[in-house]
């Protein structure tokens, strides 16, 4: 490998790089808009719903029940009624997305383990719906009442603070899985495409009768991507910890040094996809193959643990798997990257495998 | 010679037999080509007869299906990287960065092809004078002319001062004075020693070649220099006027020994498959009630190429 030819081939990426709009726009683009996407739609679901109350009770009791319920931060108070028929009113209005109705026997029926409350939600709108059903924890009740579903509420309140999220599932979680989400997204594309467009547009035919050398060619073209990888983590994580207010408990070292091995593990994929992909087309189709089983079984859609064995199979074979374990560890617990050493190595045999495999099927000729 | 190494250090390319198949398709059939040091040899054929397989079987970067090749006294495809040190290559189509700028071009060619640092800033510098692009460094290479295109792409493949250079159809998209002057670029570095094998389809261009190859369904139908391969159609290029010109042309078509006949101004340019006699064909005009003058006339490299690649067509036409 010579330094001076890899070092004129990476100044040459990155100068096409910096005049490619299209690509800029989707470096910075997609990772903003899938941060705002998930941490918007959680955020919905995790605060602020604005509610009404009816205590018709109106004992210690039913006071302290609505004082948790309000605790948990999913609902806050808009407004207090006397009758459901207000609250029903105000939720045909508009005024509120969800009314908790507390029945003047509610003594009675704590003490007899009847329904002690009723949440009443606007059915129209499902992310509220489901927001209330997970606040209930319990399943949708019969007949509606207009437009409005009646729910029956478990009969102890403070549950629903810890049945809230079941699966753990919150901004805190998802933005460190999403970093993976992003790199293998836009990584494998970009190294994929960069190479097939220079077949297409015929530059490869110049570049492979010069001295050049594979390796040369493949690692100053992919060169500048790991700083384009490492800038989207920075993006990522610093959205995550201003917006979100993510707490990175392991060290910030180790969360780029995760990061670094998935960035690596995704352009070497890309690189083996270009050197078999005759469009642009055909390596944005293979890319949205490794990506879409990427997101559905590596654990950050579904947990892991609940998938069928095939599937948890194929999952060990994607890098996205190992980084989610990674990162999560990292992250959420504290983890430093070597204890977790099986995911670091899974993602290495996986980047030298790829990588080989790339340079061996690249060929300097035309056939 | 067979399988030996060609010792005449005059000889810069020496093929024999070499044969290139896609599928059932043989893009070029067992060719045989020699070329010296410092000629501009040309390759003459139109589209489709295996000029460009033919180059980049030379160059390395197509495989032959049979034949051998040697190049600078290397095997080719076996020693193509000791070989992509030594030849320049232009490719058909312009093959240069398109979003990058005339002098970053050329920074990164002259980077590839191993120029130190201070060699590369120097030779950079040089081109740019050179080759006219002074005033034009920053332009993207995208947004140039035809013809300042192949002037950078020919640039860009003398940088690292080749002893050879393949030219594939360098001046397909360049209006004929741009034309000119690229071959006069060419004929210079034929002065500095170089060797140059360059494609062409047009017969101005194929005339002013030292030497010349003519291609035809990937076959070799014509080798030597211009004047070799005009002398030999002496006597079977004639010149007939007749009033109705349409008519003559009908009837010269349908006569077995004519081989091509092509309208030039107000007379008809014919060409036979053996020695004419005008006199008789001025007759059988007559005869089929056609009054015309018909008389011999010196062949050119167009009758050249109509005779090379006309008799193979014919061929072509009766094997099934
Ligand atoms: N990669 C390829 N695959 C299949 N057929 C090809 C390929 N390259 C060239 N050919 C065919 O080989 C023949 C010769 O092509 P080419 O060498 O490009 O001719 P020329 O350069 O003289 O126009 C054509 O019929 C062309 O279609
Ligand atoms: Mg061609």
């Amino acid at each position: 490998m010579n330094l001076r030819r890899l070092g004129a081939v990476m100044l040459k990426e990155s100068r096409q790089l910096r005049r490619d709009r299209v690509t800029l726009a989707m470096i910075i683009g997609i990772p903003m808009i899938l941060l705002l996407l998930f941490g918007y739609a959680i955020n919905l679901k995790l605060r602020g719903l604005s509610a009404g109350v009816a205590d018709q009770a109106n004992t210690s009791a039913s006071r302290a029940l609505v004082m948790d319920m309000m605790a948990t931060g999913v609902i806050a108070p808009k407004m207090a009624a006397t009758t459901p028929q207000e609250l029903t009113q105000a939720l045909r209005r508009g005024q509120i997305s969800l009314g908790i109705v507390i029945p003047p026997d509610f003594e009675a029926r704590r003490f007899d383990g009847r329904d002690v409350a009723q949440v009443m939600v606007d059915g129209s709108d499902t992310v509220v719906q489901s927001a209330a059903m997970q606040l209930a924890q319990v399943p949708l009740d019969t007949a509606p009442i207009a437009n409005t579903r009646p729910l029956e509420l478990s009969p102890n309140p403070i549950s629903v603070v810890s049945f809230y999220n079941p699966e753990r599932r919150s901004a805190v979680n998802i933005v460190p899985g999403l970093i993976g989400v992003i790199l293998t997204m836009t990584m494998v594309l970009f190294t994929a495409v960069a190479i097939v467009r220079e077949r297409e547009r015929g530059n490869m035919e110049l570049l492979i009768a010069t001295p050049v050398s594979r390796a040369e060619l493949m690692v100053g073209k992919v060169a500048p991507y790991v700083v384009i990888g490492l800038l989207q983590t920075t993006l990522v994580l610093g959205l995550g910890v201003w917006l979100f207010r993510v707490p990175i408990a392991g060290r910030l070292i180790d969360v780029y040094a995760a990061a670094m091995l998935l960035i690596l593990a995704n352009l070497s994929l890309g690189l083996l996809i270009s050197t078999r992909a005759k469009s642009q087309f055909q390596a944005m189709q293979m890319t949205f193959f490794v990506f879409l089983p990427s997101i559905l079984l590596s654990g950050f859609m579904f947990p892991f643990s609940g998938m069928p064995p095939a599937a948890q199979w194929i999952a060990e074979v994607l890098p996205l798997t190992h980084f989610l374990r990674l990162i999560r560890g990292i992250v959420l617990r504290g983890a430093a990257l070597m204890e977790l050493w099986p995911d670091v190595l899974a993602l290495a045999v996986f980047i030298a495998v790829m990588l080989s495999a790339a340079v061996l099927l690249f060929h300097k000729r035309l056939d | 010679m067979n399988d030996g190494v060609v010792n005449d250090p005059n000889i810069v390319i020496d093929a024999r037999g070499v044969t290139r198949r896609f599928g059932d398709l043989v893009a070029v059939d067992a060719v045989n080509l020699t070329v010296r040091r410092a000629q501009v040899y040309g390759f003459l054929g139109p589209n489709g007869s295996g000029k460009s397989t033919m180059i980049r079987m030379l160059c390395g970067l197509l495989l032959p299906s049979a034949g051998s090749i040697q190049v600078l006294g290397l095997h080719i495809p076996a020693q193509a990287d000791a070989l992509r040190l030594r030849v320049g290559y232009m490719t058909q189509k312009f093959s240069l960065f398109e979003d990058l700028g005339v002098r970053e071009n050329l920074e990164f060619l002259a980077a590839v092809q191993g120029l130190s640092r201070r060699e590369a800033a120097r030779r950079v510098e040089e081109l740019l004078i050179e080759y006219d692009f002074a005033d034009r460094q920053k332009q993207l290479a995208g947004t140039l002319s035809g013809g300042q295109k192949q002037r950078l792409a020919l640039a860009g493949a003398v940088i690292h001062r080749p002893e050879l250079l393949f030219l594939d159809e360098p001046t397909s998209a360049v209006d004929p004075e741009s034309r000119r002057d690229f071959w006069d670029k060419l004929f210079d570095l034929a002065d500095e020693g170089k060797t140059l094998l360059v494609s062409t389809h047009y017969m101005e261009e194929a005339e002013r070649c030292h030497r010349l190859a003519i291609l035809d369904h990937g076959r070799l139908v014509g080798d030597g220099t211009p004047a070799e391969l005009i002398a030999k159609l002496d006597g079977r290029t004639l010149r007939v006027q007749a009033a109705d010109l349409r008519r003559a042309r009908e009837a010269l078509s349908a006569a077995p020994e004519v081989a091509g006949v092509a309208q030039i101004g107000t007379a008809l340019r014919v060409l036979t498959h053996t020695q004419a006699s005008p006199q008789r064909l001025q007759t059988s005009l007559h005869d089929a009630g056609i009054s015309a003058d018909v008389q011999t006339t010196t062949p050119n490299l167009e009758d050249v190429f109509v005779a090379a690649t006309g008799r193979s067509r014919r061929a072509g036409e009766m094997s099934p």
